[in-house]
Parts: C-alpha cells; sequence; structure tokens
C-alpha cells in the first residue's frame, strides 16, 4: 500500500551564467534554504534522492558522489538518478518512492548543475549522446536533433517561427518576475525570429541559455507532513517513460513518451480530464516549441490546436491554463537537473499561493510538472494538489 | 604497447575513432566561495585556512562555507588559521604514471593530517626511510611571485 | 504580494571577472579516447555501406523492416536473423540548416551549413529514418517530403562506415 507523500520545503540557489560556487556549494545553498524554508534540520531528514545531468558538464565523473555531502547526504541513505534532462523531475518520483514505500518519512530531492565548467561549450559534450558508430561520424551536434524535431512539428501543423517565439516571449516575461532568474531583458517576437540563425528552424533565443545552479524540495510522509505544515502539497501522481533511442525511426511531432508518463501519473491522480482538472502546467521547456509539444503530450492540448489557444492567452498567467508561470528554463535559467526541480518547486510555492508577482490567480490547487531527456526519448511527470 | 592500442588489436569490426579523431573538449574549475578564499591565502599569506564548526567541535581543512555533519553555515568568523604543519595519516609510493607506464623516479603521495582535515599531498626533499605514519611534515611552499591560487602553491610536504 | 520564495547562492561571475585573474580556475582535460565494437547487426550493416549497399534485419513478428540493423526487435523482443537489402533512396522527414559546428564553435563565412536531416529509406517499413546530411542542394530548396538518394564516397574510399554515403542529394 502506497503512502500519500507531500512536499514541504523548496529552495533553489540563482540560476546563474557562470557561478562561482562549487558544485558541493551550489547544492548546499538549495538544500539549506529549502531545509529552513520548512524550520527542520539535517537531523530531521531520513534520506537523499539527488541528481545531475551529463557528468561532463561539471567535469567530475561520479558527481553524484562528488555533490553528496553538499545536498545533506552525509552518512544518510542517498541515491541519484539520472535521465539526462529529465533528471530533475526524474529526482522528485524517486524521492517520492522513498517515502511512499513506507521506507523513509522524510527524503531531500537536489538537484544541481554546473554547466559553466564544460568549455568550449556544453554542446560539445552531446557529442558522446549519439550512436557511436551509426550517428557520431556525421559530427552531430545537439541542435540538429532539436532542430529536426522542431521543423518536423511545425511542418506537421503548419505552425510558423512566430508561432514558436511567442512562447520565447511569454516565458521570458514570467521568468522576469522570478527572484532566481538569469534574466533582466524583455524580449520580443521580433528578436526571437531575428537572433541569431543557429540550425534552422533554431534560432538563438527559441533556446533556454547554459546556466549554473542547483534547486530542492523537502518530501514528507503524512504523518511528518500534517506536523509540519497546514499547507502541505500532495504529490497524487507520477508518471515516466522511455521510448527507444533510435530516435529517427519514430516520428518526432509527437512526444509518445510524455503522453504514455502523463497518463501514468493522471491515472494514479485520477484524472480524467487533464485540460480541466490542471490549474497550472510546467512543461519542459528548454527549446520554445517543446514546451507546446509537450502541453500536447500532457494532454492539456489538442493536437494541432496549440498555437491557437496560446494565440489566445489561454497559457498565459490569468489564462485559462497557465503555462511556465515561473518563466520556464526559457526565463530562469537551465542547469538541466536543477532546471526540472525549480518547476516542482515553483508548483509548491503556486499551489499555496507564495509565488508573488508570479502568483497564478484564482488559486490554483493542482498543477502538473514535467521533464525530458537523453535522446529525446525520457518524461518524467509529477502532479500536484492540495 | 598502450591499453588502447592493445585492446583494439586484432579487432576486424571495430569503429575506430569515427569521424572526430579526438574530441578537444576541457573542463574549467571555480574554487568555490570557500575554495576563493582558501586558494587567497594560499597565495598571498602562505597560510593554510581551516573552518570550525563550533556545534559539531570540527575544524575542516581546506575550509568550507558548511558544516555537512549539521549542515551549520559556517561564517567568515569560523575560518581559522591552522598553521603549515600536519602528520602523516597514510602514504603511498606511486612507481606508475597515469596511464599505466613505468615511472622513472617513484613519487610520493600522502594523505596530511591537519586538524580534523586531510590533505591530499605529494612528500617531498625526503627518503623513503623517512616516512612513517604519524610523523609530522611541514608545507614547503613555492617562491610568492610562482604562486598562482592552486593547492601547487604548496610543493610538497617535508618530514620534520 | 509578498515573493516569499526561497533563493540563496549562485553568485553570477562576469567574463570580467575571470579575466581579472582575481577568480581562481583550475583546468583539466581528459585527454582520453575511445574505440568501439561495432557488434554484430552494425558491423554487417558497415560492411555493406562499404559494398555500396544498405541492408537492414527484418522482424518476424512485428514485420518491421529496421534501420539501422538490430540483432533484436526493441518491440517485441525477440531475435531479428532475416537481412533484407533497401534502395539507397529514401524521403527527407525532417531536416536542419546548421549554422554551428558540433562544439557549438560557429561555421566560418566561407563553409557551408550542414544539413542534417532523417531520411526515411524506400524499402525500410513507413517511418524508419536514419540521421544523415544532404548535399548538392540549395539549402532554400529543402522541403520535407523531398526525394533524394545517397551518394556513396568511391568504393576505394570506403572504409565501412556511416560517412561511406557522402550525403543525399534530390533525385
Amino acid at each position: 500500500m502506497m503512502r500519500k507523500v507531500a512536499i514541504v520545503g523548496a529552495g533553489m540557489t540563482s540560476f546563474v551564467r557562470r557561478a562561482l560556487e562549487t558544485p558541493k556549494e551550489l547544492s548546499y545553498q538549495a538544500t539549506k534554504v529549502t531545509l529552513d524554508s520548512c524550520g527542520l534540520t539535517l537531523d530531521d531528514v531520513d534520506c537523499i534522492a539527488h541528481g545531475t545531468a551529463p557528468d561532463a558538464f561539471d567535469g567530475l565523473h561520479q558527481n553524484g558522489e562528488y555533490m553528496v555531502d553538499g545536498c545533506g547526504g552525509w552518512n544518510k541513505p542517498t541515491m541519484r538518478v539520472y535521465v539526462g534532462g529529465g533528471t530533475g523531475i526524474h529526482a522528485v518520483v524517486h524521492g517520492w518512492h522513498h517515502v511512499a514505500s513506507g521506507l523513509f518519512d522524510t527524503c531531500l530531492v537536489v538537484c544541481e548543475e554546473k554547466m559553466s565548467s564544460a568549455l568550449p561549450h556544453a554542446q560539445a559534450f552531446f557529442l558522446t549522446i549519439f550512436d557511436s558508430i551509426t550517428e557520431r561520424p556525421l559530427e552531430p551536434n545537439l541542435l540538429w536533433i532539436f532542430a529536426l524535431e522542431m521543423n518536423r512539428y511545425m511542418e506537421r501543423y503548419g505552425y510558423t517561427k512566430e508561432d514558436m517565439a511567442l512562447v520565447a516571449v511569454k516565458n521570458k516575461q514570467n521568468g522576469l518576475k522570478h527572484p532566481a532568474s538569469q534574466f533582466s531583458e524583455k524580449v520580443t517576437v521580433e528578436d526571437v525570429v531575428n537572433s541569431e540563425m543557429m540550425a534552422y528552424p533554431v534560432s538563438r533565443l527559441d533556446v533556454s541559455p547554459v546556466s549554473d545552479g542547483a534547486a530542492a524540495v523537502l518530501l514528507a510522509s503524512e504523518r511528518v507532513a500534517r506536523r509540519l505544515t497546514d499547507k502541505p502539497v500532495w504529490i497524487e501522481g507520477v508518471g515516466w517513460s522511455l521510448d527507444t533511442a533510435y530516435w529517427a525511426t519514430r516520428d518526432l511531432y509527437y512526444p509518445r513518451y510524455t503522453d504514455t508518463a502523463a497518463r501514468m501519473a493522471y491515472d494514479m491522480a485520477g484524472i480524467r480530464e487533464p485540460d480541466k482538472e490542471i490549474h497550472v502546467a510546467e512543461p519542459y521547456d528548454p527549446f520554445d516549441y517543446k514546451a507546446l509539444h509537450h502541453l500536447e503530450g500532457l494532454q492539456l492540448s489538442p493536437r494541432g490546436k496549440t498555437v491557437e489557444l496560446l494565440r489566445d492567452g489561454h497559457f498565459d498567467i490569468d489564462g485559462n491554463l497557465p503555462m511556465c508561470p515561473s518563466g520556464g528554463l526559457l526565463g530562469v535559467g537551465n542547469p538541466i537537473a536543477a532546471a526540472g526541480t525549480m518547476k516542482v518547486c515553483e508548483l509548491f510555492w503556486q499551489l499555496r499561493g507564495e509565488a508573488g508577482q508570479r502568483q497564478v490567480p484564482g488559486n490554483p490547487r493542482r498543477g502538473v510538472a514535467q521533464s525530458w531527456g537523453d535522446l529525446m526519448q525520457v518524461s518524467s511527470v509529477v502532479v500536484v494538489g492540495n | 604497447m598502450g591499453i588502447l592500442e592493445r585492446n583494439s588489436r586484432n579487432i576486424d569490426n571495430r569503429c575506430w575513432n569515427p569521424g572526430i579523431k579526438a574530441f578537444p573538449v576541457k573542463n574549467v574549475y571555480t574554487a568555490g566561495v570557500a575554495g576563493q578564499r582558501f586558494f587567497e591565502e594560499l597565495k598571498e599569506n602562505g597560510k593554510i585556512y581551516g573552518s570550525k564548526c563550533e556545534k559539531c567541535g570540527l575544524t575542516y581543512v581546506p575550509a568550507r562555507i558548511y558544516c555537512e555533519k549539521c549542515f551549520d553555515h559556517l561564517l567568515e568568523k569560523d575560518w581559522v588559521d591552522v598553521g603549515i604543519e600536519g602528520t602523516i595519516y597514510s602514504y603511498t609510493l606511486v612507481c606508475k604514471t597515469k596511464s599505466g607506464g613505468p615511472k622513472e623516479k617513484p613519487s610520493i603521495m600522502a594523505a596530511i593530517r591537519i586538524a580534523d582535515g586531510l590533505l591530499i599531498h605529494r612528500l617531498g626533499d625526503c627518503r623513503e626511510e623517512e616516512l612513517e605514519i604519524g610523523r609530522p611534515v611541514k608545507a614547503e611552499f613555492k617562491p610568492k611571485q610562482d604562486r598562482t591560487g592552486s593547492i601547487e602553491d604548496i610543493m610538497h610536504f617535508k618530514p620534520l | 504580494m509578498e515573493d516569499t520564495i526561497k533563493v540563496a547562492g549562485g553568485t553570477g561571475l562576469t567574463a570580467d571577472d575571470i579575466k581579472s585573474g582575481k577568480i581562481f580556475l583550475t583546468e583539466d582535460s581528459l585527454d582520453c579516447a575511445y574505440a568501439w565494437d561495432t557488434g554484430v547487426a552494425v558491423n554487417r550493416y558497415l560492411a555493406e555501406l562499404k559494398q555500396g549497399k544498405i541492408i537492414a534485419t527484418r522482424c518476424k513478428k512485428c514485420k518491421r523492416t529496421m534501420l539501422p540493423p538490430r540483432l533484436f526487435c526493441e518491440l517485441c523482443f525477440i531475435p531479428c536473423s532475416n537481412w533484407q537489402y533497401v534502395q539507397d533512396t529514401g524521403i527527407v522527414n525532417t531536416f536542419s540548416i546548421c549554422h554551428v559546428h558540433w562544439d557549438a564553435t560557429r561555421i566560418g563565412k566561407d563553409e557551408k551549413p550542414h544539413l542534417p536531416a532523417v531520411i526515411e529509406i524506400d524499402g525500410a517499413s513507413e517511418g524508419m529514418g536514419i540521421m544523415h546530411l544532404l548535399g548538392e542542394v540549395d539549402p532554400e530548396e529543402i522541403k520535407i517530403g523531398m526525394q533524394v538518394k545517397a551518394v556513396w564516397k568511391p568504393e576505394a574510399e570506403r572504409t565501412g562506415s556511416i560517412i561511406d554515403i557522402k550525403y543525399f542529394k534530390p533525385l
């Protein structure tokens, strides 16, 4: 029998292009502020679930082991998960297991990424994720797969670059109100469309930045949660899925992995009509088109109608289904694993009415966060409610 | 013969460094908040600093910004000059190079106990016979103008 | 409304901070190389490429003709032992025009952009694409759904590699 699991605390570092802090120190800052947020100390923590994406970014192989003391893992049961960009939410799912199983009453979930360590550019290290024999000799670049997917997605529904740019504009606008955001400038559709062409159809401002940062949440069993707070945010459903790594052999216009993961999470949460029952969504948005792509996979928007809804303000903070009120990866920053966890932090704050200027009106009671990664094949989904 | 060569010899169906011959990437590491100050002291003043957690009674060397046991923030006031002497906690004679080849002259690597910390460094200016666990050692620094704010600003530790 | 969210740390450094030399940095590179065994199925694939042919495997259960060929069908999870030649033509499923090298450095003024594409190979099951490059085409002219054909390296230069096909060009 699974136990109920609540989020009782959340915290993060500022997301920055290049941090002075070491990966351990970033982890410590996010973890400490999370503990402080719910008045706990390390003694109250039973176990740690932590995550970072490719070790190559931090340049520390076994980065999970390296950062463990910064995550509060000293002498505690600690386990790292890794599913590339999906790690940030997958780690929360992983932490949920620890508490739902009855094995532990509290679990700290900490994700960190320090991408500035990687030279000449973090992107270079992605060369090694492609099939070493059938793909790597072509000297692929990470942008290729995004560009290929974005092009396929746009072609399928007749979307334009301007349509996609609307997401970047909206998310970056939301991000301006996030105290941890890496950005301070508003952008327009023209800015996005006219920014440097990297890999058609991907321009520079279609892409989230390279960032350093960490984020954490504290999970607790119902008994502990009720003692700690009168505003617990419950994890009502979790889901995850990996599609085949033969990525070129499945049609890229639809994220099947997100569909599968979302349905698993909704089933657990007893949600039948996600577009009506979800009040706030944080789909993974490393690229602007990805937010829309994922909204469709999350069953929050009919396939091919998403741009129409976007243009109608459906996904604005005061719309029917606010999307990425945090600003997302495009608006806050994208320290890979930490970015996913940041989305869960955002839902925690939104559902408690603590999101300040970004607060979604109307007391949202249910939210979904999703992250995505590996070779365009994994999704991790968390549904929360209060 | 290198390990790589050995492993790939006599294999017909291998795929050898396809496309890109090398993978010229590197990493650059910041010293961090604590490291920034720790190396500043090493470079400018030839001092080794630790940070003390009053609650746990532990002095970490090198200094850190937090106590890993109780998670207290270690602040400016918690920094302590721990001197430049320590004792050999353990040591090893390194006879092979990084890639496993023979090394002309063995080097001696040691874990050196300073306060409650362990610093990994070389032992130098000594004979093998002098090595003994528990023996006091002292840091020998590079001349100030050659220091860069790195652990290499200490040339080695010398047995006393 | 009060923003009560908790943020600490994440001290940003600027390029000037780095240039000033006041920030202590340590550099390292891995300086290592890998060699991969190509495995059973892909080894045959490469050997056939060297002959100027593309070969796929067929799953007897789901009837998919799969590229790249594989020892097992990942959907049915049974071994694949049926080999089948496919054409060296196909259609562009999606493409990009890339102005960035693999390491994110920008391509030079005189360099042509890279033209990666997913190409659905004729003779393989629908949707069975491989990633490759396009060539002999004006980037502006590329269209999804376009028919293309492999341009092979001269036989003497082929090594048994995916790049024995130089690129695919419009038919």
